[in-house]
């Protein structure tokens, strides 16, 4: 056996480029799935970890006013642990130095005592004391987005009046790990912050000393959460309640377990694509070396040697190649998974960071890498074992080849003679070179799937702000107001157009299906606020019934003509039911719509709005922002140019980085697919090429008929992995799609340019080396032997 | 490269025409193979004439492939020199001698080398598309008496017939010399005369300068010039008075 093992030793020293591509990309897929799993795990604990810390509620609910003694009757819901009750407000901020207006959320703290729920994890400075009330706990990101430390202070508009607040500690929560601003779909920390301020003086701003407008609680194990929700409901009703939500609808919530979500499927579907064509470059390679050695078997076979032992040493073969790559794998992995911990981590803000990786996710990547490499060799390693010695002894029959398709339709008066030694070559191993393809055309299937997000994103920026949204400002307006009020904002500097809107919470009901959502009024002549049908064409606002978006409908499960029962959570409450009028596209939210003056008419009210859109001209934005910071009916201002960037933005640095590890991945699979297949080809045809050098065939020309045959399927392998690419792209859109977010499937010709680069590029570059193989050919060398 | 034309050898139907095809001065080889040098040359002088057929006959390991690689350009001395024509073979580099084998020789091999994905009529195609002012590959394979096969693949050709389309491929693009190896050395007798004839009447007909290297010293007899190797060096060249015709050779 020793004799064995350094023979083993030896084939690994000949073949070892090919053997490292392999175990490069069994190395990928194993660091893919242990770099994501052990991040998604590290992740998913830290923040348990922070949740349980810092005591993060677990459902939530808002209300117009609700007396205080309320809290004891809530706290004896079945199943509810603590409660803790708040005062909240939306409010606009204006801080020095900055002309635009930023949007604050006010969030109440007791001043004697920490909250009961929902703690802070102080970062600088200190909590608000009792009796001042103009002192503020900002969130981490706003602080630093604005330089604001304690000892700073700034301006928030305040049930009217515009109030200085003074910053005395820099906080972390639990329950704002994402902050989202109001109707933002992406963080943006210098227009959105979070302020924690004195429960007596948010009591005083809103006259609502005894009272209370926000309630988040904790559950007792093996509650019913739905259970509570609905009791919570049912006792909020009466104040003004707005529906309570678990854990699952909470913003900050939603968006970490999304983020997490998607580094599942990467931890999944990738490692399977690397280790699917890992198997079929062990597959080749092995074949291979079974062939030219199968003199040699047949020598070991009548020395003695069992089909056992030879089918051992050729695994053997692949295991070592295996094992390689796990541990490349896992060391990649490992480091790499630490790092996007940090990063992530960084980006969230955890106080409070955990990383593990568990040694059963190093055992899965082994056993299955190990899987993958059985699979891969197993027909080549059983033709070894059953090999019998006396026809092994004998040299291989030469190899057949037959006329291809082509020629047989006699298409072929124009193919050269090299043309053709690349197609039968081909077609005599229709198997192997299908598999080639399919091996190359994963690498550009994986670089689509990975990269159509960024098309899609635009695609989707395009429709939500250049399609349906197409205002420069939204104006919320602190309560509703007479119709009138749109001459009042169309005298301010710079303002072209004023659209009025009203936006309504309700709750929306088909039979046991319902849904939470905010039914926006728009005029028939609305311009800047538009509904576009499915091939994003503008549609007219019908002047009765409703209009869903598309993803609306389908959760309730209606469609043009059908009736809705709509319950309206403001106002007089009023329930009706009203028909579907159309459904339109959108990407973000779940929105509907209703003719603005059908929308008051439905809540008894004279023609009134909440919201209005805004055109305005860039070059007087400083004076426009003056304006409404000092117009008390404006409770706040979002800024859509600065939405889009910060989408934009964030999204583009999570993707650079997913980009950067794609590209390198994809180019190794087709480095590894081609120079492993073309130097298998090169062995198995050295002797023929030699031998056309002989005939005077230059070098250049020799390659052309090795190269070409990989230059063809690599060529081939495109229009499969644009396929495969789309495939993926299509089923990574469907598991990202929630309620909150569609992803439109759009691939830009610039991602299949891209990735067809990519592929060619890294095939070419493997090309290259096998040229240089091809250029040293030992011609007199290959001629004395028998093939 | 434009030099290099057929007029030079226009008087070559008459065999041993007396003209130097190859002149060889000091030709010297050695192998190196870990520690020990292998002297596969010791400084071999000699000429090939235009149009003649020469034997070269000698033992196992005497150096025979070694010289005949190093005139078709396969390979390269480690000291000495060789003329073709004109021309120092010894001084071009690996293009200019890729080029002298497509333009200028034609090789015959004990192994066929025939590429299996293309069929004997392609196979023969193979060269004359590279060629100046080749023959039609299939006059070339009538030549070897093998018109009749010419849409088979080397697969299905026995040994003799594949030996022959080697040949057809070698003379195809008429070269001016064709360096056989050992041709029959994989084939019974019989066969083995087949193929002979069809070098014998290519020699003849097309006037093409032949060496052929065997260790039959009967096959010997069909050239015109027996040059006879030993370890590495040339012993004796012998003139045979008369050319035997293959058909009558045994061994
Ligand atoms: N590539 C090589 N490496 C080392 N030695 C070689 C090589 N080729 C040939 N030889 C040696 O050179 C000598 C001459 O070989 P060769 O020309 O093939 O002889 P012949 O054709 O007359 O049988 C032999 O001793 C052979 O072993
Ligand atoms: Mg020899």
């Amino acid at each position: 056996m020793r004799a064995l093992d350094r023979k083993l030793r030896r084939d690994l020293r000949r073949i070892w480029l090919q053997a490292l591509a392999i175990a490069l990309v069994i190395g990928c897929g194993v660091a893919m799935y242990v770099m994501s799993l052990g991040t998604l795990r590290s992740l998913d604990e830290s923040r348990a970890a922070y949740y349980e810390r810092y005591r993060f509620a677990q459902v939530f609910a808002t209300v117009k006013r609700a007396p205080d003694r309320l809290a004891r009757r809530i706290a004896a819901i079945p199943g509810v642990a603590r409660v803790e009750t708040r005062i909240v407000s939306n409010v606009m901020l204006d801080i020095a130095g900055m002309a635009e207006p930023a949007r604050g959320l006010l969030i109440s703290i007791p001043e004697r005592h920490a909250p009961d729920l929902n703690k802070l994890h102080m970062r600088i400075g200190r909590s608000v004391e009792p009796g001042r009330t103009a002192e503020v706990v900002l969130n981490e990101a706003f602080s630093q987005a604005h330089g604001l430390l304690p000892g700073g202070y700034l301006h928030a508009v305040i049930n009217g009046r515009k109030r200085r607040l003074d910053v005395v500690g820099v906080a972390l929560s639990p329950e704002h790990i994402y902050a989202l601003g109001p109707g933002a779909i992406m963080p943006d920390d210098r227009l959105f912050g979070i302020i924690w301020i004195g429960r007596e003086a948010l009591a005083a701003a809103y006259d609502l000393e005894d009272s209370f407008n926000a309630v988040s609680l904790t559950l007792m194990r093996g509650a019913q959460e739905q259970q509570v929700i609905d009791d919570l409901d049912r006792l909020l009703e009466p104040y003004g309640g707005v529906g309570a939500y678990g854990r699952d609808d909470q913003t900050s919530h939603w968006y970490i377990s999304n983020e997490l979500k998607q580094l599942e499927s990467m931890g999944t579907v990738a490692p399977l694509i690397f280790l699917g064509v890992a198997a079929f470059l062990l597959n080749i390679v092995v074949s291979r070396l079974v062939a030219t050695e199968r003199e040699q078997i047949g020598l070991l076979k009548a020395f003695g040697y069992s089909g056992r032992a030879v089918a051992w040493h050729y695994t053997k073969l692949m295991l070592a190649i295996v094992t390689v790559g796990v541990l490349l794998g896992f060391a990649g992995g490992g480091w790499l998974g630490r790092g996007l911990t940090e990063l992530y981590a960084e980006f969230f803000r955890f106080p409070i960071l955990y990383f593990r990786i568990e040694p059963r996710t190093f055992a899965v990547a082994a056993l299955i890498s190990i899987g993958a490499g059985l699979a891969g060799t197993l027909s080549a390693v059983r033709r070894a074992a059953m090999l019998p010695p006396a026809v092994a002894m004998q040299p291989a029959p030469p190899p057949v080849y037959r006329k291809t398709l082509v020629e047989r339709l006699g298409l072929d008066t124009y193919l050269t003679q090299a043309a053709r030694m690349i197609l039968r070559h081909i077609m005599r191993r229709p198997l192997r070179a299908g598999l080639t393809t399919v091996g190359i055309a994963m690498s550009a299937a994986i670089l689509i799937s990975s990269m159509f997000m960024m098309d899609s994103i635009e695609v989707i920026i395009d429709v939500q702000f250049n399609r349906i949204h197409r205002q420069d400002l939204t104006v919320a307006l602190a309560e509703t107001k007479p119709i009138g009020i749109v001459r009042e904002l169309a005298r301010m500097p710079g303002v072209m157009r004023v659209e009025p809107v009203r936006a309504v919470a309700v709750r929306m009901r088909n039979g046991h299906r319902s849904r939470r959502t905010a039914l926006i009024g728009l005029t028939a002549e609305s311009d800047l606020g538009r509904l576009i049908d499915h091939d994003l064409n503008p549609v007219s606002m019908p002047p009765s019934g409703l209009v869903l978006s598309a993803k609306l409908a389908e959760v309730l499960d209606v469609g043009r003509g059908d009736r809705l029962e709509v319950h309206a959570m403001e106002g007089r409450r009023p329930v009706a039911r009203l028909p579907v009028s159309a459904v339109v596209e959108e990407f973000l939210g779940t929105s509907a719509y209703m003719d603005i003056a059908a929308l008051n008419r439905f809540m008894a009210e004279p023609p009134v709005i909440s919201l209005a859109y805004l055109q305005t001209d860039s070059r007087l934005e400083t004076a426009l922002y003056d304006a409404l910071k000092n117009t008390p009916a404006v409770a706040g201002v979002t800024i859509e140019t600065a939405a889009v960037e910060s989408f934009r933005e964030t999204l583009a640095e999570n993707m650079l980085l997913m980009t950067t590890f794609n590209v390198m991945f994809a180019g190794l699979i087709a480095f590894g697919v081609v120079y492993n297949s073309a130097r298998i080809s090169l062995s198995e045809r050295g002797r023929e090429l030699a031998s056309l050098r002989v005939l005077g065939f230059t070098r250049g020309e020799v390659s052309a008929i090795l190269l070409g045959e990989f230059a063809l399927l690599a060529l081939a392998s495109l229009a499969p992995g644009f396929l495969i690419g789309y495939g993926l792209a299509w089923s990574m859109a469907l598991s990202f799609e929630t309620e909150l977010f569609r992803i439109p499937l759009a691939v830009s010709r610039e991602t299949y340019g891209f990735a067809a680069l990519v592929v060619l590029a890294s095939a070419t570059i493997s090309g290259l080396i096998v040229r240089r193989r091809i250029d040293s050919l030992d011609l007199v060398a290959v001629l004395k032997t028998r093939e | 490269m434009t030099d290099r034309s057929k007029a030079d050898g226009d008087d070559g139907s008459a065999r041993g025409s007396g003209r130097a095809a190859f002149r060889v001065r000091g030709l010297t080889k050695v192998y190196r193979t870990g520690e020990v040098d292998v002297h596969a040359l010791r400084g071999v002088d000699l000429e090939l004439f235009e149009g003649e057929m020469a034997a070269l006959l000698g033992p196992s390991g005497s150096g025979k492939s070694t010289f005949l690689n190093i005139l078709g350009g396969l390979d390269q001395p480690t000291a000495g020199t060789v003329w073709f024509r004109d021309h120092e073979l010894t001084a071009y580099d690996e293009a200019a001698l890729t080029a002298y084998r497509r333009d200028h020789v034609g090789f015959v091999f004990q192994f066929y080398n025939l590429i299996p994905s293309l069929t004997a009529l392609e196979n023969v195609a193979l060269v004359t598309e590279i060629a100046d002012q080749p023959m039609s590959p299939f006059e070339a394979l009538n030549l070897v008496g093998l018109a009749g096969r010419i849409d088979h693949f080397p697969a299905q050709l026995s040994g003799g017939e594949q030996q022959r389309v080697a040949i057809a491929r070698a003379i195809a693009k008429r070269p001016d010399v064709l360096l056989c190896d050992e041709p029959t050395g994989a084939l019974d007798s019989k066969t083995g005369v087949v193929v002979l004839e069809a070098l014998e009447r290519v020699n003849s007909e097309l006037g093409t300068t032949t060496a052929l290297i065997t260790h039959n010293a009967g096959m010997a007899e069909m050239a015109d010039r027996v040059i006879r190797f030993a370890d590495g060096g040339v012993v004796e060249v012998h003139v045979n008075a008369a050319r035997r015709p293959a058909r009558e050779l045994v061994w």
